[in-house]
């Protein structure tokens, strides 16, 4: 290199690898610091089990929960913005602002300021954009990365509480959304703040109330926006940001889950450390969440407020739909049968009740209850820190598939209309479709998703006790065709046999010899036969992996068929040329 | 006027005159009557012309829409006591010149709704068709531009009529066309269709005469004067710029959720395998095993 660069030479060195270096300046001045901090607040002690060399496994099902994270870190930073011009104030002004169509309207100030965020304040309309599409992202990347966590069996001891908590962010994250869908009081955000106020009222005795206490007296009232406003950017997200960190200690708590593979056991985590290179792949995964939301924002119409115009409980418009987390109910009260109760005077809309105010709770309640419901019907107690193929577990592969599928076709019935006047169809018969399909739906997916595993099992199975096909079609001395198998890599087959077989629990010891019941009694014995049924079914026809003999056997017919395949290339026609040998 | 003050100032000199009175009522009826004639010059002609348009409608009528409406314009029952064409008696020329004019007459086959097409009469033939309809009976005319076009109002008029249009598109109009006229689903089939781009006389005629499932909006309910505001605010919406980008079909919440689900999460997902497949393991990996 050039002749300054030997100036400097002494000065960068500081060991010649013999001897040992003598710290710089700048680590002595950082050592200081910490040392500072240390002594007032004993962060070297609080942080002692979180070390900056934690290991995270890389696997790119891993960076689901990541998304949801990003996106709502995005969330409180636009956030933030939009709560320096946003007036949560339900008093009636004019506008005279500058989106001319609704000049000299009477409007409320909120949504006044939600048209002077849009047209009037620098870069308002892409943060308001922003903050709605990272809400949008923010509730589907939890979900997929709820779906990533119980079909890999990541729920599984010690991780059901951090599922509990997941859930009740989903749920959190929902009322979120739904708080800040109304907050502009447009047309739309006024629409939903009317179903709102029937699905209160449509609770038995105390819907009335509820809703004046909520409104403030009759809907809409003056209070309503000034309300959900402290909730939105108060309550809620703080309790949201409460979750999440719980989430995050627990996941490095537990340490994180890992795929099966040569080297990984349940008693280490394999992969990069923390720092630096889980943290600048999660910063810069950061970065692209940010990006797509600001490509979002900036290039796609979310709620253009200004199209809808104020709200007026006069006033309606066609394809008033909630943001997609909460089409599913939306979608299962529109093909609900109008289904009531007339008692004492009173009506009991259970055409109402059924769908918003009975199944989403119920929904929650069966999500956070499957780990539950799983380890009660496998008897299982261990702790678990690999991850299960989802096709190595296919009841519970395919409970997933039946809750998806029950999600799904409810979703897309609360898109019915645009799906009518889209593809063509009656709005008739897609409710009457759905109201079927609703029902039909998950068996069907439950099925096929169970048996799909069980096939991919088998084929598992039979790459392992035969080998991979090798394309290769030998014709034996009498005339018949047959594709060679050759035995699979030994990673490969680690990956495939690196988990534990199937243990049906049975109800065992509920009477002892001498015909004495186990304590619990009778209920304890029926519970105990459910059990072992449950247990049985969940189980039955899966395929388990090979024992080491099967293997073995496997092995030598393999080395046995290879030796044959090379013999009969070596004494087959090519041989003598065969191109030419008709 | 002045030169009528000077003529009536003249005649006042011999009003005492027992023929003042007469001469006024004859000079009256006489400017009446020349007046008429010099501002209605087509008077005979038109009315000769009008027949003529009557007759040609008829013929057309007869040949296109007979067969379904009847050949007096009566209406065709079926056996079951439904219609295959509705009687036109009271329907008048706007009816018609909405919907042949945009094509959905005449139909192509019986079905819950019938569509826009293409047009399959010229523009005097249409005129031809609304004559003779009209003259079966009542119902409202075709309108004059100057009751529809939003490009007659002043600059101060026309920001007055949008914002006024707009206000009554939404009470009125959006329940069943959506919020930017993109259309809504109705029942078993039938649609509030696009009406974005729709030509001005069209809506107005639309709303005049309220075609297959839509409401009449009569002058008493909807005057001419929001008529053409309503036709204002949607001309409006045509003109203006998409603030916030893409609209997405301008469907409301629906299509935004597939946005978020195809691009967002799609997309960030993509994001992610790219990401997990970048590994300072793997690179390392490339080098150790050449090594």
């Amino acid at each position: 290199m050039s002749a300054d660069n030997g100036l400097t030479t002494g000065k960068v060195a500081t060991t010649n690898g013999t001897e040992p270096a003598s710290p710089t300046r700048s680590a002595k001045a950082a050592g200081a610091v910490a040392n500072w901090a240390d002594d007032r607040l004993g962060l070297a002690k609080a942080t002692k089990g979180m070390s900056l060399r934690k290991v995270f496994p890389d696997h790119w099902s891993f960076m689901l929960g990541e998304i949801a994270l990003w996106s709502f870190v995005v969330l409180l930073l636009t956030g933030v913005f939009l709560t320096l011009f946003f007036d949560p104030s339900m008093t009636e002004v004019q506008y005279q602002g500058s989106y001319d169509p609704l000049r000299g309207v009477h409007m409320s100030r909120a949504f006044a300021s939600a048209l002077e965020i849009s047209f009037d304040v620098r870069g308002g309309l892409l943060m308001r954009q922003m903050h709605h599409w990272a809400a949008m992202i923010f509730i589907g990347a939890m979900m997929i990365h709820l779906m990533r966590v119980f079909l890999t069996g990541a729920f599984r001891k010690p991780r059901e509480v951090n599922w509990i908590i997941g859930c009740l962010l989903l749920l959190l994250g929902t009322i979120e959304g739904f708080t800040g869908y109304s907050l502009p009081d447009d047309l739309l955000s006024g629409t939903g703040m009317r179903a709102a106020d029937g699905f209160m009222k449509a609770s038995p005795v105390v819907g009335t109330y509820m809703s004046f206490f909520l409104f403030g007296g009759e809907f809409p009232g003056d209070q309503v926006i000034p309300r959900l406003y402290s909730m939105h950017i108060l309550l809620i997200p703080g309790i949201l940001l409460a979750l999440i960190t719980a989430h995050l200690i627990l996941v490095v708590y537990h340490k994180h889950t890992q795929w099966p593979g040569p080297g990984k056991t349940e008693d280490n985590v394999v992969g990069p450390p923390l720092m630096p290179i889980y943290m600048a792949k999660a910063g810069g995964f950061f970065f692209i969440v940010f990006g797509m939301v600001a490509l979002l924002g900036g290039l796609f119409t979310l709620n253009p407020v200004w199209k809808f115009g104020p709200y007026d409980p006069s006033k309606v418009t066609a394809g008033s739909q909630p943001d997609w987390y909460m089409g599913w109910p939306d979608g299962l009260l529109r093909i609900i049968p109008a289904w009531e109760t007339h008692l004492w005077g009173h009506t009991v809309s259970w055409n109402i009740m059924l769908p918003i105010l009975i199944m989403p709770p119920l929904m929650l309640m069966v999500l956070i209850a499957l780990p539950f419901i799983e380890a009660w019907v496998t008897g299982d107690k261990r702790e678990h820190h690999l991850l299960q193929r989802p096709r190595n577990a296919p009841t519970r592969t395919a409970v997933m598939a039946a809750l998806v599928t029950f999600y799904g076709l409810a979703w897309a019935a609360g898109g019915n209309d645009i799906i009518a006047i889209k593809m063509h169809l009656s709005i008739n018969q897609i409710t009457y479709f759905m109201r079927a399909a609703v029902f039909i739906g998950p068996v069907i997916a439950f099925i096929i998703a169970r048996r799909w595993c069980i096939s991919l099992q088998r084929h598992d199975e039979g790459k392992l006790l035969h080998g991979y096909e090798t394309g290769v079609i030998v014709r034996s001395p009498d005339g018949g065709y047959a594709e060679k198998h050759l035995p699979i890599s030994e990673t490969s087959a680690y990956v495939l046999t690196a988990r534990d077989r199937d243990e049906v629990w049975t109800p065992n010891g509920t009477a002892d010899e001498a015909g004495v019941a186990a304590p619990g009694g009778k209920l304890a014995e029926v519970a105990g036969k459910v059990r072992g049924k449950l247990s049985e079914a969940m189980f039955a026809d899966n395929v388990q992996k090979p024992t080491a003999e099967e293997l073995h056997e496997g092995q030598h017919h393999a080395e046995h068929e290879l030796h044959e395949l090379e013999g009969q290339i070596a004494a087959g026609p090519n041989k003598h040329g065969s191109s030419n040998d008709h | 006027m002045r030169l009528l003050n000077r003529s009536a100032g003249r005649l006042s000199r011999h009003r005492r005159g027992p023929l003042a009175g007469l001469a006024v009522l004859l000079l009256g009826l006489l400017m009446t009557g020349g007046l008429y004639a010099a501002f209605a010059p087509a008077q005979a002609d038109s009315t000769q012309s009008q027949e003529d348009l009557v007759k040609e409608g008829r013929e057309l009528f007869l040949v296109g829409c007979a067969f379904c409406h009847g050949q007096n314009g009566e209406g065709v029952l079926t056996q079951d006591g439904s219609q295959y064409g509705p009687a036109l008696t009271d329907v008048g020329a706007a009816a018609v010149d909405f919907q042949v004019g945009t094509g959905r007459m005449p139909m192509a086959q019986p079905g819950v709704q019938v569509p826009r097409k293409e047009v399959v009469y010229t523009d005097d033939e249409i005129d031809a068709l609304a004559a003779y309809v009209a003259s079966l009976g009542t119902g409202p005319s075709v309108p004059d531009a100057e009751l529809y076009d939003p490009d007659t109002l002043s600059e101060e008029e026309y920001d007055d009529y949008v914002t006024r249009g707009g206000q009554i598109f939404l009470a009125n109009c959006t329940a069943c066309h959506n919020f930017e006229g993109s259309g809504g689903a109705m029942p078993r089939g039938g649609f509030a269709p696009n009406i974005r781009g729709v030509d001005p006389k069209h809506i107005y005629e639309a709303m005049l005469t309220g075609p297959q499932s839509m409401d009449t909006f009569s002058d008493g309910n909807i005057p001419p004067d929001d008529k053409k505001a309503v036709i204002a605010y949607l001309d409006t919406l045509n003109e203006q710029p998409n603030y916030g980008g893409f609209t997405l079909g301008s469907l409301g919440p629906v299509s935004e959720g597939m946005i978020a689900w195809l691009i967002g999460i799609g997309g960030l997902v993509g994001f992610a395998i790219w990401g997990a497949a970048q590994t300072t393991r793997t690179t390392e990996k490339k080098d150790g095993a050449d090594a």
